[in-house]
């Protein structure tokens, strides 16, 4: 499968431009890397992949058909800040059976507890919200996972943990992933190539 | 490389543990130990990181320096600057002339007030209260310029400043302060490559004066990078104080067996994780905090938590360690 933006633009007020003229193509199975400096646009294009925003110009497209704009997103994302991806007022079970039951093995290797499972968010660590937040954004009808800044509050532990679970997945389901992320050495140990938007600030 | 600094330390935290009254089911009231036995200390000239992952609680370390926890703690332990006991009052007296914070967040600006003017109020607070507005407008003055903020800069509001930009204006201030300990708490976040390393730059240069810096962080490898000593903290505690160098290798100059796992961790180096989570304050395992998943551990460790004593250049928290 081929996950194709062309040619996008977004803008938030009239004559403000984050992204144009942006075309990037990741194909299943793949570990992409996305950078470039704060402000150029990276988490705007992942929301965008991720059918969060409609772009203004170009166009998102999955083996060269427009994406579902209802149902299950076959495009998942995951953000830094898992404490405000979740429903504060729903136990972990809860968040977790949203979009399916949960895959045991899935959540063994993201290291997620029985016990946690019957928790609020705000009695879960940060590391451990995010757990969750992947073991639901990691879906069997999930073919790309944009990660922005997933691990980047994380402690190293915490972060290679996590890592290794996804990229197991993703190697099994011949998922492709996105890794926009401001860290060098974590986009080198990950990705097989790198999209720089430099070009386009 | 300076090691261990010769001077006296501007700031000794011993022993410090941090409560929270918590209302359990029905009126039963219990309380939560969320900071258990914290040491550490910052020489004049010396930036020290303490790192640990986010949402545990390192950051009510700073709170408690500069006393603005919140109602509810009890705390333990003690705090010296410059050799004296942090009492409230001495508190109350020093905070933002002898002590200055760069919060984590740049909302910590008033957001309706001329940020060149925040800058010059903190220079005459920290001289004191003498009104002199020309000298302390060319104090801010100086500052902009040292960090690269355009003179017209100052007439701005935070919203309009961009987030490398707000960064520095909060470091200015710092600068302009005569404050001996600057707490830096997680200052590098959502920030580029180019606006970290500046921002580190910054710090280098505040110590550099002879400040004390106080760096707390989740992000270790910025820690690396600037840090003369690093503390690391886990499950509420500090298990280590080692000097930067010792991270290097695969981690043989480490002393304790989780320092270790989180440098092999880094994606620098082998990206290899152990398994399990740090302990809840409320779940604390029996004896050292790491047992659960220490590779080293013997049934000695569940005995007692172990007391922080010196290894050759550092203090560690393990048994084991030599
Ligand atoms: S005291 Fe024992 S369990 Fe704790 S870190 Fe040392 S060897 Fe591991």
């Amino acid at each position: 499968m081929l996950l194709e933006a062309s040619e996008i633009g977004f803008r938030y007020s009239k004559n403000q431009w984050v992204l144009r003229g942006v075309s990037v193509a990741i194909r299943s199975g793949e570990v992409v890397g996305l950078i470039g400096p704060s402000g150029c646009g990276k988490t705007t294009l992942g929301r965008i992949l991720a059918g969060y925003e409609r772009p203004h110009e170009g166009s998102v497209a999955l083996d060269g058909k427009a994406l579902p704009a209802t149902g299950y997103h076959p495009v998942q994302l995951v953000f830094q800040h898992p404490e405000k991806a979740v429903n504060p007022r729903w136990r972990m079970r809860k968040t977790l059976a949203e979009g399916g039951g949960p895959d045991e093995q899935l959540l063994a290797a993201l290291g997620i507890q029985e016990e946690w499972l019957s928790r609020w968010p705000n009695e879960l660590s940060g590391g451990e919200l995010q757990r969750f937040c992947v073991a639901r954004a990691l879906r069997p009808q999930t073919r790309f996972l944009i990660a922005d800044e997933m691990t980047a509050m994380l402690d190293g532990i915490t972060q290679a943990q996590i890592w290794h679970a996804v990229l197991d997945y993703a190697r099994k389901q011949e998922m492709g992933v996105l890794v926009v992320s401001h860290e060098k050495s974590l986009i080198n140990r990950l990705c097989t190539r790198v999209v720089d938007l430099t070009q386009f600030c | 490389m300076p090691t261990q600094t010769k001077s006296k330390p501007i700031l000794e935290v011993e022993e410090l543990s941090i409560s929270f009254a918590q209302y359990t089911s029905g009126l039963r009231q219990s309380s939560l130990k969320v900071i258990a036995d914290l040491s550490v200390s910052v020489c004049p000239g010396e930036i020290v990181a303490v790192v640990g992952s986010s949402g545990s609680g390192k950051s009510l370390l700073a709170h408690a320096i500069l006393g603005i926890l919140p109602g509810n703690a009890a705390i333990s332990g003690s705090i010296r600057f410059a050799g004296q006991k942090l009492t409230a009052e001495y508190q109350e007296a020093i905070r933002g002339r002898e002590i200055a914070l760069i919060p984590q967040s740049v909302n910590y600006l008033d957001p309706l007030m001329q940020v060149g003017k925040q800058v010059r109020n903190a220079a005459k607070i920290a001289r004191g209260s003498s009104p002199d507005r020309a000298a302390a407008r060319k104090i801010q003055r100086e500052a902009f310029a040292r960090y690269n903020l355009a003179p017209e800069v100052e007439r701005l509001l935070p919203f309009q400043l961009s987030g490398g930009m707000a960064r520095r204006v909060l470091v200015a201030t710092a600068l302009v302060s005569s404050a001996r300990l600057v707490i830096a708490d997680e200052p590098t976040p959502g920030l580029d490559d180019a606006a970290v390393r500046e921002t580190l730059g910054c710090f280098r240069e505040l110590a550099d004066q002879g400040r004390g810096v106080l760096l707390i962080t989740h992000d270790i490898e910025t820690a690396l990078e600037i840090a003369d000593r690093i503390a690391v903290f886990y499950a509420g505690t500090t298990v280590e104080v080692a000097p930067v160098q010792d991270f290097s290798g695969g981690g043989e100059a480490l002393r304790h067996p989780y320092t270790k796992a989180l440098w092999r961790s880094l994606p620098k180096n082998d990206f290899a994780p152990i398994p399990g989570f740090q302990p809840h304050p409320n779940a604390l395992p029996e004896g050292c905090l790491f047992q659960p998943r220490c590779p080293m551990a013997t049934p000695e460790c569940t005995a007692g938590r172990p007391e922080m004593r010196a290894v050759r250049e550092g203090m560690v928290r393990c048994i084991h360690a030599s």
